[in-house]
């Protein structure tokens, strides 16, 4: 859910701008001044939203927005642009080597995800149909091979481990002959969790990389880091320079503004996020669309990918025009509910949704591990009942639906309440949903003001 | 990793970067010569953003600032410093006495992933031990590959028991266990790991919330603590995790970790701010002694550069 909260944020601010028909020098500074403010809330680092500010301000004192009729939105899309320019405006995958095995390596400070990353990078290169090795080079941290061990068992993905004796160099080379022996065409090297300032083991990964000359360096990164972010991949990218980066633990609510800081300071792609618990959860990154998010845009391709992959899209549609037509029973809220939980987490999906406010959603309160309650009792619901909720004001329905499913009477009116909400929101949703074109929604430059 | 330092050299050396950063900011501004005007409380401002603190707490802060100042009728820029330095010791004091312990006592430890639980539990098992209590740990991590060998090795090290379960079992059984175990032996201190969760994982914080009622219900006797667990490199989402957290279990205390960085753990000061969570203690390294009672004075006096 990152960057929602800059997203109102902005928002608020340019309202104030709105109203007026043209824009003088005072208004753009008063303005400036709240996307600073919103970036920092948002942990970029000062230095980064200090020549972001500039940028924008120069360009919005400008005459195309001076002489515009809609100077707020004019500054809107100069401040898109300018993030979307920050962010870079492609994904990048992998660059795997001609001549196998392709190394990457895997560096960052402690407790960034750097393992559980290995795991899922693996588990995403073989369903790329590569044979992917990971390498447990932290002998420091306690059971931190063990940890890499369980993990790609559990993958069913080979590991190679040499104790917590060994030096890592020692280690990533051994790993190289271990993979050519066993046609493993990627080896991804865990290493240990270090600080940036850690002259000693920064050496020992500039030893690694001298020795085994890696294809990728990836600086794992949490999405929750502040300010510091810019010294660590600082650090970490004057060292080893670095090829890319990973952001981990975004799932999280953070605001995520270190992914700008970090790209800011090295130039360097966002090239994976870690996006959930489980070993499966990671997704290439899209810059483009995570600055389209940060305006509040929300993340609409993702979500639309993420349907593709699961949803009957006949369904789909049909639900999205009932959506729209707010027609909506309790038949199709289990059909949404099922079908959504093939694509995930629905605290997830929600956040991808334009518009939505993390505030709105708080009240729906939505736990994925009731849905088989949910579904219990909607299945103990009579046909006339599922398409006509009104009837269940009547508490002998309620008593016989919970007696069906196995639920209390307070699980039945916490779902009807639930079904009621969803109905206000999908209500809120058509308004902002006009013109979906066949799973193609349009994603103009339009703000609901 | 093995040079034995002092404890304050310690805190010294680990927040050095810190004054770098900060306080050679601070200095130059002060010793500017100019004047008490809006840029300097906006530059001000901008260097404690730049320590984490936060939009909000930083604009409170200054605003005590500009009120003491005028109160106080300074018009010296260098004697500004003193004063922005007391605001802000007074807001990390806590009024109470932070580590008077009433025995028998439960730790629980939680905090989002990777933010350094089981080793502050390591770290913490080996300060209580030495003061001669009996500690007992609790495997709570059933959910992360190795978690359970992770806490195992620090037990071995610091030579105290662990109760444990199998990956994946029941974390509330875990603890459930370990207490009738901590009863039986009269054990002074158990001291409970818990699964990394992200504050926004619904789920997981319901299974906190289940495993903190166990304790209360099977353990009344004893005092229980729950302490998160921040990382200093933490930026503004950490006032969000204090408060989540604190919705699903009320929260007694911070441990501030990875403080030997270059991070300045600055949220803390938001987080005590809005919140009144004091900091009990900080980590500021990987070994074993590498935990400190947290300290207002020393912590703003080291951001400040003003240790001797």
């Amino acid at each position: 859910m990152a960057f929602e909260n800059l997203t109102s944020k902005l928002q608020e601010t340019f309202k104030k701008l709105k109203g007026k028909g043209k824009l003088n020098e005072k208004d753009v500074k008063e303005a400036m001044r709240e996307v600073k403010l919103a970036l920092l809330e948002a942990d970029v680092n000062y230095r980064v939203v200090k020549e972001f500010v500039n940028k924008v301000t120069s360009r919005s004192v400008g005459s195309e927005v001076m002489e515009s009729l809609t100077p707020g939105q004019q500054v809107i899309k100069i401040v898109n642009e300018e993030l979307v320019a920050l962010m870079g405006d492609s994904s990048e995958e992998i660059k795997y080597s001609k001549t196998p095995p392709t190394k990457i390596m895997l560096v960052g400070l402690q407790g960034a995800g750097k393992t559980t990353m290995a795991g899922k990078l693996g588990q995403y290169m073989k369903k790329q149909g590569k044979k992917p090795l990971l390498a447990a080079c932290d002998v420091y941290r306690p059971a931190a091979i063990k940890q890499l061990q369980v993990v790609a068992e559990k993958l069913d993905l080979p590991s190679f481990s040499m104790g917590d004796k060994k030096s890592p160099v020692d280690i990533a080379k051994a790993s190289m002959n271990f993979a050519e022996n066993n046609k493993n065409d990627v080896v991804i090297i865990d290493t240990a969790g270090r600080l940036h300032i850690d002259e000693h083991l920064m050496d020992e990964l500039i030893n690694i990389k001298k020795e085994i000359n890696p294809d990728e360096i990836l600086l794992v990164v949490d999405a929750m880091t502040g300010q510091d972010a810019v010294n660590v991949a600082e650090s970490f990218n004057e060292k080893l320079n670095i090829t890319g980066v990973i952001l981990t633990k975004l799932d999280g609510d953070t605001r995520g503004g270190a992914a700008l800081s970090v790209r800011y300071i090295t130039g360097k792609p966002i090239k994976f996020a870690g996006i959930g618990e489980k070993l499966t959860d990671i997704e290439v990154f899209h810059p483009d669309r995570m600055a389209s998010r940060i305006l509040g845009m929300g993340d609409v391709l993702s979500l639309i990918e993420k349907a593709q992959e699961s949803i009957d899209e006949k369904k789909a549609l049909e639900l999205s025009k009932k959506m729209l037509k707010q027609e909506f029973t309790f038949d199709d809220f289990l059909e949404q509910m099922q079908q959504v939980k093939k694509m995930g987490s629905i605290s997830d999906i929600m956040s991808m949704i334009p518009g939505i406010d993390p505030a709105m959603l708080k009240g729906v309160n939505i736990d994925d591990s009731d849905l088989s309650r949910v579904e219990a009792i909607i299945k103990s619901m009579t046909k006339d009942e599922r398409n006509n909720p009104a009837l269940l004001k009547n508490s002998s329905r309620r008593k016989r639906i919970a007696r069906g499913s196995g639920t209390k009477i307070q699980d039945v009116n916490r779902v009807i309440k639930q079904f009621e909400q969803g109905q206000k929101m999908m209500k809120q949703f058509s308004g902002m949903m006009k013109n979906p074109k066949k799973g193609k929604l349009k994603l103009p430059f339009q703000l609901p003001f | 990793m093995e040079d034995k330092q002092g404890f304050f050299s310690k805190l010294v050396s680990g927040l050095t970067k810190t004054r770098d950063n900060v306080a050679s900011k601070i200095d130059d501004l002060l010793n500017f010569g100019g004047a008490i005007d809006d840029d300097l409380y906006e530059e001000l401002e901008e260097i404690l953003i730049m320590a984490d603190i936060g939009v909000k707490s930083t604009t409170k802060i200054i605003e005590m600032l500009k009120k003491r100042v005028k109160e106080e009728k300074i018009k010296d820029p260098k004697q500004v410093k003193a004063i922005l330095k007391d605001i802000i010791i007074d807001i990390l004091s806590d009024g109470s006495d932070n580590n008077s312990m009433e025995l028998p006592a439960v730790y629980m430890i939680v905090g989002v992933n990777g933010v350094g639980k089981t080793t502050s539990i390591g770290k913490l098992a080996n300060v209580y031990k030495k003061e001669g209590l009996k500690v007992l740990l609790a495997a709570g991590d059933t959910f992360r590959a190795a978690a359970i060998d992770q806490i195992c090795v620090w037990g071995n090290r610091v030579g105290v028991d662990v109760i444990k379960q199998q990956e994946g079992s029941d974390p509330a059984a875990v603890v459930y266990d370990a207490v009738y175990a901590a009863k039986s032996r009269k054990s002074d201190i158990l001291i409970c790991d818990t699964a990394g969760r992200l504050h926004n994982k619904k789920n997981l914080m319901d299974e906190l919330e289940k495993v903190n009622r166990i304790v209360d219900r099977e353990y009344p006797e004893s005092h229980k603590q729950t302490i998160l667990v921040l990382d200093a490199t933490t930026g503004q989402n950490g006032v969000i995790q204090a408060k989540e957290f604190k919705k699903a279990c009320d929260i007694d205390g911070i441990i501030l970790t990875k403080l030997d960085g270059t991070a300045k753990g600055g949220i803390v000061i938001a987080i005590k701010e809005e919140l009144g969570i004091p900091v009990r203690y900080i980590g500021v390294g990987e070994g074993i002694d590498d935990l400190q009672e947290f300290n207002a004075n020393d912590f703003v006096d080291a951001l400040f550069n003003d240790v001797k």
